[in-house]
Order: C-alpha cells, then structure tokens, then sequence
C-alpha cells in the first residue's frame, strides 16, 4: 500500500538521520570517564585517570540496598581526601541499578545510592555545589549478563570527574 | 499526525432489503465473562469493490477486520477457501445456509467505494443462525489514507455487537524503541496503531527515553528524557512533535508521570536529595503540589478514572507494595499484601481493577487485583515481565517482557485480563514500555 511505502520511507530517512546526528548527552556514554575532561596520566595525581584508579571511582551495593559498605565508605572518603586537594573538579555521582526491579523504582533506587556518596562527601567538606547526583535506575548496565555476578557490578554509584571549567 | 479527521459514521438506511427478523432461540452473543474457550467461528468474504479501483482496498479492510477478530482469541475465521457462497452484492438477502454449511456462527459483509481520495465503507453482521442481522448496518466515511482505521472501526462495531463490551481496535500505542546491546541500548519514543502499523517515531536516540503516557485525549504524550543530562518529564504534541519540558529545577529528577482524567495536570515522582516523592503538577500554570512527604520512595502513580484516586507504589513498608490515597494526597492504604514485592500500578480504564508488576522468587509477573487488593490474579511469568497498560475497554493488558541473559531484549507482548492469549505485539526491533491510547 502506498501509506505503508510512505511509513517505510519515513522511517528510513530518521534511521540515517539518527546515524549522523553528532548526539547528545549520552551517545557516547562510556559510563564514568566524564564527559570531555582530559583523563590524563594516571601517574599524574592530580589526573582524572589517578582519580578513577588510584582512588576508585566507585562503590557497589548489595541488592535493594542504598547503605555504603564499609570498604565503600573507605573509598568515598578517599575521594573526598582528592576531591578538597584537587578543586578544579566537579563530579556528578551515578546511581545505578541491576536489571532485577521495575524501571521506576530502580531510577529512585540509583537516586538514593548516588545521594548517600554525596552526603558523605558533602560531611566531609566537599562543597556541596561542587557535586551533582543523577540515577540511570537499570538503564546503563556495565555487565551484561543475568547472573548475581554481573548484577554486583551495575548495583553502583560512580563519581564521574569534570574539570571545572568556569572554576 | 490525524490521519483521519474527517471520518464519518451513518447508519445505513434500512429497507434495500427484506426487514430483519426477530431472532429465535440463543442470540449470537460471546460472554466474555463467562470464560471463553472455544471462539467463534465467523466468516468475512472480501468486501464488495462497488467502485473501480477498489478492488485491493476492499480485499485489505476485510484482512484487517479478520486480524483485529482474530487476535482477540475470541473469534476464529472460516477461511475463504473453505466458503461455497460468495458475497458479490453488498444489498443481495444472504445465503443463510451456505454459511450455516460452513459452521460460519457470524458473517460480516461489506461494500467499498473509492471516489478521489475518499472512500467509504459499510457493512453489516449476521447471525447466521438465526438467519438475521444483528444490529443495523453502519457506512463510515473518511479519505483513503485512513483505510486502516476504518477497518478498525467496522472491527470494533462487530466486538461490540458480539460481546457486549466496547472494542479497542482503532487505538494506538505509544512505547519505547530499542536497538542495540544491553549495555549500549537506545532507546527513542514511537507511535503506532495498535496492531503496529503505521510506526512513527517522536523522538531520535540521542537520548535514554523513558515510560511514555498518552493523554486522555490520545494528541499529547508525557515521558521522561535525558535531554539534559537528567532525567525530567516532557509533554510532547503527537500531532506536531513538538515538545517541552514540564519539570527542570536544577538538582531534582522527575519521573514516571502520568496525566489526570481531565488531561490538565500530571501526577509524577520527583526526587530531591535522594527521597523520591510524589507531585501533582498543573500543566498550564507549572504550579506544584506536593502529595507524599516520606523518607520512602514513593513512586508509578496511576489515577482512577473519575480522578478521585491515586493508586502508587512505595517501600514505606520496607519492601514494594501498593497504595491508594486521595488525589490530593494524605493518609495511603495498602491494598497489596501477597507474597512478594508490588509495582507498577494502573488504574484500568473502567475502575474495577489495578493492574501491576509482581516480583517473587526471582521472577516477574504481570497481575490484576480488584481495587480493594482482593482477588490477586497472576496473568503472566517470566524471567522479567513490567509495565502493563489497559487496552481502552480494560480487557486486554500490553506489557514489556524482556529476556535472560547478555543477548536480552526487551518486547511487547498482550495478554488478555482473563490469563488467556498472550502473545507478542509485532513490533519492529524491540521495545518496552507500551502505553495504549483511548479509542480514536
């Protein structure tokens, strides 16, 4: 039929639209190297590479959980160590979720998980204006498969790093 | 896009023919209710080209009728090769034992007409039977281009008569396309009927999308984007694309909206320093109230047609469960207490139940229960089944399915409210979060 050609048409036409649209946020997601900042060398303290290896970029979760472990803890106070030594940053803190839950309540899920890294931060002395918090809920798994194994990695909360440009 | 402003329904003129008979004996009538096993078998011959160059549209308006019978799963067609009478006159009296010798319970005819771009169809049903017609005959006009929703309207009139309930053919599906592996999905809004013709996409993949809702009235769609970096919830105009964002206050996320009966405001989870809680928002003025103050997530909130509830989902017990309260907030029941954790909750379009997600040992189920929480009904099991939507006449639930494992992907099935015909939407690529609209 001819309104199916002209559906098909149209459908075509946004496909390579799409293909060769620069993106938005998220295109390129990489899932906690920053968006634009030089990572640097991770010999160089004051680097967003030291930051994510030395340090540890993130904290993980056990199921439906949104307190810090206490190795998580550990790590978040090293950030805050970091972050106060290294003030031309600010971070975003991702909240994420494993695939087992309904979408709704793990994006409010990720939001607690990504909020208790913050406060602990914030207690610490970071300047709360210097972090931001945002979940992805299930949306953006790092591992891919259906097992408890995989699922311990996507229960996260990654501070993603980003050179203070107006700063 | 309005593919079909300017239909038109007459009921056709009776007394071409002889006047029908009263019916003797059972009436031709499907009692959904009373469990349905075996459907009933029906015949629709091709419509009748009335004019040159009708000829394939006639044949494609028949086809169309027979899916949407079809995939009720409570009706199955005679097909054609099996017939011995033929229908070449749309106003010639019926061959009532021709049919009968088929075991053809129902015969649908039609005649088409094509003049430019306007077509007009009309039809009329028969209790084979009882050898009469059952209700009048109906002529719908409308341009060619909405051949399909015409079709959809002469299905939706054929369920009514039959059943007794409204159709729910001539309807559409907002949801989420996906592309792509697991761990790089993306994901942009689509439109289309709910048969799945006619795809129009509303959105590129620039940005993770989320859990789109129609409007009462089927032109606007609320759904929640990453446009900015965070999530917040938009109000897009299905006729034009246009779109704007209805909650943006730095440092918050808003989402999982949905809209009132009235179309006018939106109740929505919006999450401030971790605690997620729910807003009621006027669309034309932007001004918030605030419904539930809890350290608890309080989140999917659907209201009851006539506005007065909000069905919700919250942790406030330590785990997922259902609540109802009033639309302006304040105390909540409780209303879900089986085993396992409860969310998703949807209101369904005629106010007897509340459809919902259910985890429970490790798997997902789609549920009904009446609105009170009493008589749980598990529709469906898989490794991860959400998300359900009521078709418009509340018998039919669309819901995403997704499955195991690295190669998992998400789809759209439908189930029908009684457990019975479940069944993939065909749907190009993959998709989650259907939402149906009302009847066109």
């Amino acid at each position: 039929m001819k309104l199916w050609t002209k559906a098909v048409l149209t459908v075509a036409a946004l496909s390579l639209a799409a293909c060769t649209d620069p993106g938005g946020f998220g295109n390129d997601d990489d899932f906690g190297a920053g968006n634009g900042s030089d990572l640097g060398s991770s010999a160089d303290p004051s680097s967003i590479a030291y930051f994510q290896e030395a340090v540890g970029d993130r904290v993980l979760f056990l199921v439906d959980q949104s307190t810090l472990s206490e190795q998580g803890r550990l790590v978040v106070l090293a950030q805050a160590n970091w972050l106060m030594q290294n003030a031309d940053y600010v971070a975003v803190i991702e909240g994420h979720a494993d695939e087992q839950g309904t979408r709704e309540y793990n994006l409010a899920l990720g939001a607690r998980r990504a909020s208790a890294v913050q406060e602990l931060l914030v207690s610490q002395g970071v300047a709360s204006n210097r972090i931001r918090t945002v979940s992805y809920g299930k949306e953006r798994p790092i591992e891919i498969c259906s097992e408890e194994s995989c699922y311990a990695q996507n229960r996260r909360a990654v501070t993603v790093l980003t050179a203070n440009l107006s700063g | 896009m309005r593919l079909f402003a300017t239909l038109v329904i007459g009921i056709l003129t009776v007394g071409q023919f002889a006047q029908p008979v009263v019916a003797q004996g059972q009436p031709l009538r499907i009692e959904i209710t009373d469990g349905v096993i075996e459907p009933m078998p029906y015949a629709v011959p091709d419509f009748v080209a009335e004019t040159p160059g009708s000829n394939q549209v006639s044949k494609d308006i028949s086809r169309v009728i027979a899916a949407d019978l079809n995939g009720t799963g409570l009706f199955r067609e005679i097909p054609a090769k099996a017939h011995i009478s033929s229908i070449t006159n749309f106003g010639s009296p019926v061959q009532f034992a021709d049919w009968k010798a088929v075991n053809a319970q129902a015969l649908i005819t039609g005649g088409v007409s094509v003049s430019g771009n306007q077509l007009e169809v009309k039809f009329r049903v028969y209790d084979v039977f009882a050898g009469t017609e059952l209700g009048s005959g109906l002529r719908f006009k409308g341009t060619t281009d909405g051949w399909r929703r015409m079709a959809h309207k002469v299905a939706d009139a054929v369920y009514a008569r039959i059943t007794g309930e409204g159709g729910y053919f001539d309807s559409r599906v907002v949801y989420v396309a996906e592309t792509g592996p697991k761990n790089n999905r993306k994901k942009r809004l689509a439109v289309m009927d709910y048969d799945g013709a006619n795809l129009q996409y509303l959105t590129d993949s620039s940005s993770i999308v989320l859990a789109p809702r129609f409007s009462p009235t089927g032109d606007r769609v609320l759904y929640t984007s990453y446009e900015t970096g965070f999530p917040q919830v938009y109000v897009l105009d299905v006729g034009s694309v246009r779109r704007k964002v209805l909650s943006n206050e730095s440092g918050t996320m808003s989402f999982a909206p949905r809209f009132s009966p009235d179309g006018k405001s939106v109740v929505m989870s919006v999450t401030e320093g971790g605690n997620t809680d729910l807003y009621k928002m006027d669309i034309a003025s932007g001004k918030r109230q605030r419904l539930t103050s809890t350290p608890s997530i309080e989140t999917a909130p659907s209201y009851s047609p006539d506005g007065s509830k909000i069905v919700f989902e919250s942790d406030r017990s330590g785990t997922q469960q259902l609540y109802v309260m009033s639309a302006g907030g304040g105390e909540a029941t409780r209303i879900s207490f089986g085993k396992g954790r409860y969310g998703t909750p949807v209101w369904s379009p005629r106010g007897d139940l509340i459809a919902f997600t259910k985890q429970n040992k490790g798997r997902f189920h789609i549920g009904v229960m009446r609105t009170d929480g009493s008589e749980e009904r598990l529709l469906t099991a898989s490794f991860l089944d959400e998300g359900p939507t009521w078709s418009p006449n509340g018998r039919v639930i669309m819901f995403t399915r997704e499955t195991r494992g690295a190669g998992g992907a998400a789809s759209l099935y439908s189930v029908d409210v009684s457990g019975r015909n479940l069944k993939p939407v065909k749907i190009n690529g993959g998709g989650s979060d259907p939402a149906w609209s009302p009847l066109q």
